[in-house]
């Protein structure tokens, strides 16, 4: 790092600094220093039934979310990189527009289409395959709706990168010694996007924990998330101490997750 | 010995849109034949080869697989082996699980195909290399790996895509001694792609000459080499010279010609020219004078200019070279009537 890289980065690593650094170093403070001096609160948190409630199910539904984004983004993104040119076109759109569309818009939206009184249960009632509404959001499979949609586009990227980068003539090789689609897909082309699949996965997975807009709106207060959980005791308790100390594990896990998913990066690079 | 295969090529055509990429491709590969497929970039080589595999369907024309048509058969219906440019290695498994795979897709008990994989990277002399991966091998080594997956499941057919552009001088001439002896132990047929002239000659049992899509010939090595077919083929394989005749006279001075033709152009080897110092007594020869010469060891290399501003290149034994010879010099050069085609 030159004099230069110094000079231009500095507005930025300025900004940061103001914006989240200080800040955070702030929040660190309370953890240990509200309501008086010590680890009280980390003890606390890690032995409250209910904050340990919400630190599993927060893994639990960011584990869902994992596997169902990344599995519906593979797919998307295997039209994307090698389907023929209309699906091309139209999967690109798919997962460009949700780019431009607020986290907001896109939970109230999901929140028309899923509540009870929603079109999906309007229609499902009107020819008469329910009598009772299906219970769609304010519980965790509203949630994992929304989260996964919001995060599909973020694991095609990784994806499209691994899966551009295999040499046709591998899979031309493949076929020509008489392997099936199905092999072909499992044995060869699966192992060689292993990376992308990684690398979208723990993208997606340290995402989801910070989710807060989704699953407040879509959970509607009974899938309550970490997230959440820290606005809760900041905002709505005089817990200031407890909600610090439970961010700071958030911080920490996600921070330990990024250093797993750099190594990776470099090793895949390699 | 595996079962080799005849292919039959009739009339194959092959568009890209406007682009004509082959046109009119019409020959038969014999069983167990080595046959090379020469021409310039962009040629239509590999499209060739990938109509021969079947990941390519020909425009126009028919393919038969020993008298069978095969035109519509699927690659993997057809089952030939493969050498891509580049290997196109499974990067994610071993040296043995690549040779493995064609064998698993085959459904080959593990027994045989432990045995099988064996003696395959013996073959190929890639031991104690086995659980290495594709990135832990050198260019010759991947290559040989894709050789001996390509070999393992006994094709009737290998097709090899410019397997030794990657390579080395020194480990191309080995990879093209070991590609003879696997050619001869194992009997298959072989259709090679190459850019290299040397290795055409030196590998071959016949040699295809593409230009622009169409086959300019298509005999033995030396057949090539000594009766180009035509002009491309003749200026394309190695270096020639090339002597405008008419009226049965070069430059003015009565020659013998070979055949009965007396006029067109007369094409003769670097290496069937002779330099002399005074004019032979017998045989054709043209004054010139020297201009270049270039030591190579055994042989060296002359250019000349004649009389009639026509440079010629000669190919002559540096130990039986005139004395103080030097450019600028007068002198004859000289060749057997035999040794001369015309075009
Ligand atoms: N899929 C394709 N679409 C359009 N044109 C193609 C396609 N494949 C090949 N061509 C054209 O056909 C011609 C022959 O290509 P081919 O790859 O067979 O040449 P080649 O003899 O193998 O050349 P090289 O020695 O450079 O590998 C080229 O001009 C190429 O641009
Ligand atoms: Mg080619």
């Amino acid at each position: 790092m030159t004099a230069r890289h110094v000079l231009l980065l500095g507005p930025l690593l300025m900004l940061l600094g103001a914006a989240y650094l200080l800040p955070f170093l702030g929040v660190m403070r309370w953890s240990v220093t509200l309501p008086e001096p010590g680890f009280g609160q980390y003890h606390a948190a890690l032995s409250d039934p209910l904050v340990l409630g919400v630190i599993w199910r927060t893994v639990r539904i960011c584990a869902v979310v994992t596997v169902i984004a990344v599995a519906a983004a593979y797919a998307l993104t295997l039209i994307w990189v090698r389907g023929g040119r209309t699906a091309r076109t139209l999967v690109e759109l798919c997962i460009m527009i949700p780019f431009w569309i607020s986290v907001l818009t896109r939970a109230f939206g999901w929140l028309a289409l899923l509540s009870n009184k929603g079109i999906i249960n309007g229609w499902l009632q009107s020819l008469g395959f329910l009598s009772e509404p299906l219970t769609l959001v304010r519980n965790e499979f509203g949630v994992v709706v929304g989260m996964v949609h919001f995060l599909i586009p973020f694991a095609a990227f990784p994806l499209a990168t691994a899966m551009r980068s295999v040499d046709e003539r591998v899979l031309l090789a493949a076929r020509g010694m008489g392997a099936s689609r199905t092999r072909i897909f499992w044995q060869i082309f699966l192992p060689m996007t292993k990376n992308g699949v990684l690398g979208a996965a723990l993208l997606v997975f340290v995402f989801a924990l910070g989710f807060f807009v989704t699953p407040a709106i879509l959970g509607g207060g009974r899938s309550v998330m970490v997230a959440e959980l820290i606005y809760l005791r900041i905002f709505q308790s005089p817990d200031w101490g407890l909600g610090a100390a439970i961010s700071v594990i958030l911080m920490v896990t996600v921070g330990l997750l990024l250093g797993v998913m750099m190594r990776q990066n470099r090793g895949a690079a390699r | 010995m595996i079962q080799a295969a005849e292919i039959g090529a009739t009339a194959i055509g092959k568009t890209f849109g406007q682009f004509t990429a082959l046109a009119d491709i019409t020959l038969t590969i014999a069983r167990g034949e080595f046959l090379t497929l020469l021409g310039p970039s962009g040629s239509g080589k590999t499209t060739f080869l990938m109509v021969l595999s079947g990941f390519e369907a020909p425009t126009t024309g028919r393919l038969t697989l020993d008298g069978r048509d095969m035109t519509d058969q699927p690659p993997e219906a057809r089952g030939f082996g493969m050498v891509f440019q580049g290997y196109a290695l499974f990067p994610h498994l071993t040296v043995e699980e690549n040779i493995a795979f064609p064998l698993k897709v085959q459904r080959r008990s593990p027994a045989q195909i432990r045995t099988r994989v064996a003696e395959m990277v013996e073959m190929v002399g890639l031991g104690g290399h086995g659980h290495k991966l594709p990135s832990g091998l050198s260019g010759g080594q991947q290559q040989r790996v894709a050789l001996a997956r390509a070999l393992a499941y006994e094709p009737p057919v290998l097709l090899l895509d410019e397997p030794f552009s990657a390579l080395d001088k020194n480990l191309r001439g080995q990879m093209q001694d070991e590609m003879r002896r696997i050619h001869r132990e194992t009997g298959t047929t072989f259709v090679f792609v190459t850019h290299d002239q040397e290795e055409a000659l030196a590998l071959s049992s016949r040699i295809a000459i593409f230009e622009r899509g169409r086959l300019q010939q298509l005999a033995p090595p030396r057949e090539v080499y000594e009766r180009p077919a035509n002009r491309f083929v003749a200026e394309f394989l190695g270096d020639i010279n090339i002597l405008p005749v008419a009226g049965g006279k070069i430059e003015g001075r009565p020659v013998i010609l070979p055949g009965t033709g007396n006029a067109g152009d007369l094409a003769i080897r670097p290496e069937y020219m002779g330099l002399s110092v005074t004019e032979p007594a017998e045989g054709n020869a043209l004054p010139a004078r020297l201009t270049d010469l270039t030591y190579l060891g055994a042989e060296t290399r002359l250019t000349l200019l004649t009389a009639g501003g026509v440079p010629l290149i000669l190919h002559h034994p540096t130990n039986s070279l005139p004395d103080g010879l030097a450019p600028g010099a007068s002198v004859w050069a000289g060749w057997a009537p035999a040794r001369g085609f015309l075009l």
